[in-house]
């Protein structure tokens, strides 16, 4: 069985936040509400690095280990989703998670939670597949349909990268081998091959 | 013989010139090791001994932050956050690991105490005599935060352990259901009892500042351990009634100021101020819970005729005599005069 991976190549990243749109759109988020951010580091100095980043559905993942009701499941290909009807939006996955992907939207006044809404790496939820209930709650299921995340399936420069983890890491090690040197190979440039 | 002399000085200087080199040597010859040391770092140096991108990301990796274009009250800048494994550990390991055992001994205790040594009775019949001990407003003080206390305690208790205790039986959904009354009960019930506990610490504080009374008290282990249940001097609040008041000031605010901290996430503190107040929340909160058991018992259950006095606010004068001999000659002396 496949085990779903993310991988954002740093060196491709452009921060056009197409995937951050492509997302919003496929899974109808609301306003306020980010299940995937790029964040851009050393912003506006030489060396300026981006990075698209969600939900990475960690293996032993801290959101799932601190939860009070227990809402949270990994299904067979290795996707870390969560029950919206038993979740209480008490925040507790927030603090654990390394990466700030639970996203709640505030509904009343004092910051009060609403259910926890994240990426679901466009495998829906636990309702039955591809229902209306489904797509109200967690959005599209594009899995169920034998797709992978709209996020990475838009990615202009294929910076983002999603799919059964064996292959995704082939494509990555052919493009460092391509690149000339290890990944952390210093340079724009380098990402797209000959120099120049 | 002047070949012989000449032979000899030679002999004399090649071994004076060995002897010279040889000193030179092996006084010299060790210190290359620092021109070998010098050479290799200053080459390493021309080639940069660290590699940029390795430090780039391990200043990610170490909670750094960047730009982030989209905006939400829970979209951050930092990619990788560090305190929430922290917190998992310490909430899941020992938090939830060693706190049931102390509710569990402090019950354990009370129940072997009540079984072996029994109710403290009163050692005199009743008069029916009674003297006041709690005004109106004080009794009505103490039921508020007392009601609000349990509502908390039980619906906090069931946010750190009902995933294990609860959920096997009631079910996933039966759990959620409750958890989500809990929650909401927790965090809208909290800030009025916060305001309940800041009043009661202002109004009572007069009676609870330590005296020398206190000592002989607290060394008499106030009368209760004592076979004959003989009881140690005390005014209008003994050395444990006291205690239980310095509690709630120290343990009993860290409460309330954390429980705020969590309750208001608007105020835009950061998920490591909210971890940690997390942690202060749960570990104050069940040792204050440990404590708050043992004043129930003793309120109640443990001494005859404690709890009159917070019903109907009059206690009966022997009660007053055994327990607070002091606070009752000032009463008795302010009525004569």
């Amino acid at each position: 069985m496949a085990r779903m991976k993310f991988l954002c190549d740093a060196e491709r990243c452009i921060e056009c936040n197409s995937c951050v749109v492509a997302c919003k759109n496929e899974n109808d988020v609301p306003w306020g509400v980010n299940r995937r951010r790029v964040v851009v580091l050393n912003d506006g100095v030489p060396g300026e690095k981006s990075i698209s980043v969600a939900c990475m559905h960690c293996t032993d993942a801290p959101c799932a280990a601190v939860c009070p009701v227990d809402c949270f499941y990994t299904t067979d290909e290795g996707i870390v989703l969560h029950d919206k009807d038993l979740c209480i939006g008490c925040g507790y996955c927030f603090y654990a998670c390394p990466f700030g992907a639970p996203q709640y939207p505030e509904q009343e006044a004092f910051g009060v939670r609403g259910k926890m809404d994240k990426c679901t790496f466009c495998a829906g939820g636990p309702a039955k597949d591809n229902s209306d209930a489904e797509y109200a709650k967690y959005g599209s299921n594009r899995v169920a349909e034998g797709k992978l995340p709209i996020c990475a399936e838009m990615c202009s420069t294929k910076a983002l990268v999603a799919g059964d983890g064996d292959m995704v890491a082939d494509i990555y090690r052919e493009r460092v081998l391509k690149r000339g040197g290890r990944p952390q190979t210093w340079g724009w440039e380098t990402a797209y091959g000959a120099q120049g | 013989m002047a070949k012989q002399q000449n032979t000899k000085s030679r002999h004399a200087k090649i071994i004076l010139w060995s002897l010279v080199v040889i000193l030179l040597g092996a006084t010299l010859l060790p210190l290359t090791g620092y021109i070998y040391v010098g050479v290799t770092s200053a080459s390493a140096q021309t080639a940069g001994d660290e590699n940029p991108r390795a430090n780039y990301w391990r200043a990610v990796r170490e909670g750094g932050e960047g730009y982030v274009a989209s905006q939400g009250p829970y979209t951050t800048n930092t990619l990788i956050q560090n305190g929430g494994q922290n917190w998992r550990q310490i909430r899941n390991g020992p938090v939830s690991n060693y706190t049931p055992w102390l509710l569990a001994a402090v019950i354990g205790a009370i129940l072997l105490f009540h079984l072996f040594k029994g109710k403290v009775k009163l050692s005199e019949p009743r008069s029916g005599k009674t003297v006041e001990r709690w005004s109106m407003g004080e009794r009505t003080l103490h039921w508020y935060t007392a009601i609000l206390f349990i509502i908390l305690a039980i619906t906090g208790l069931s946010m750190l352990f009902g995933r294990v205790v609860l959920i096997p039986l009631l079910g996933p959904q039966g759990f959620a259901a409750w958890a989500s009354v809990a929650m909401l009960a927790h965090n809208y019930l909290g800030p009025f009892f916060a305001v309940g506990i800041l009043i009661e610490i202002i109004w009572w504080i007069r009676y609870n500042l330590p005296t020398a009374v206190d000592l002989t008290w607290f060394a008499q282990g106030g009368g209760i351990l004592s076979s004959k249940h003989a009881h140690p001097p005390a005014g209008r609040m003994n050395g444990g009634e006291k205690l239980w008041f310095w509690i709630i000031c120290t343990f009993g605010v860290a409460v309330c100021v954390t429980g705020i901290i969590l309750n208001f996430p608007n105020f835009e503190q950061t998920r490591e101020t909210m971890q940690i107040a997390s942690i202060i929340h749960a570990v104050t909160a069940i040792i204050w819970t440990a404590v708050a058991i043992g004043h129930i018992w003793i309120g109640t259950l443990g001494t005859e005729g404690s709890l009159e006095g917070m019903t109907s606010g009059r206690v009966s004068e022997e009660w007053a005599k055994q327990h607070h001999s002091q606070w009752y000659e000032e009463v008795k002396g302010v009525k004569k005069s």
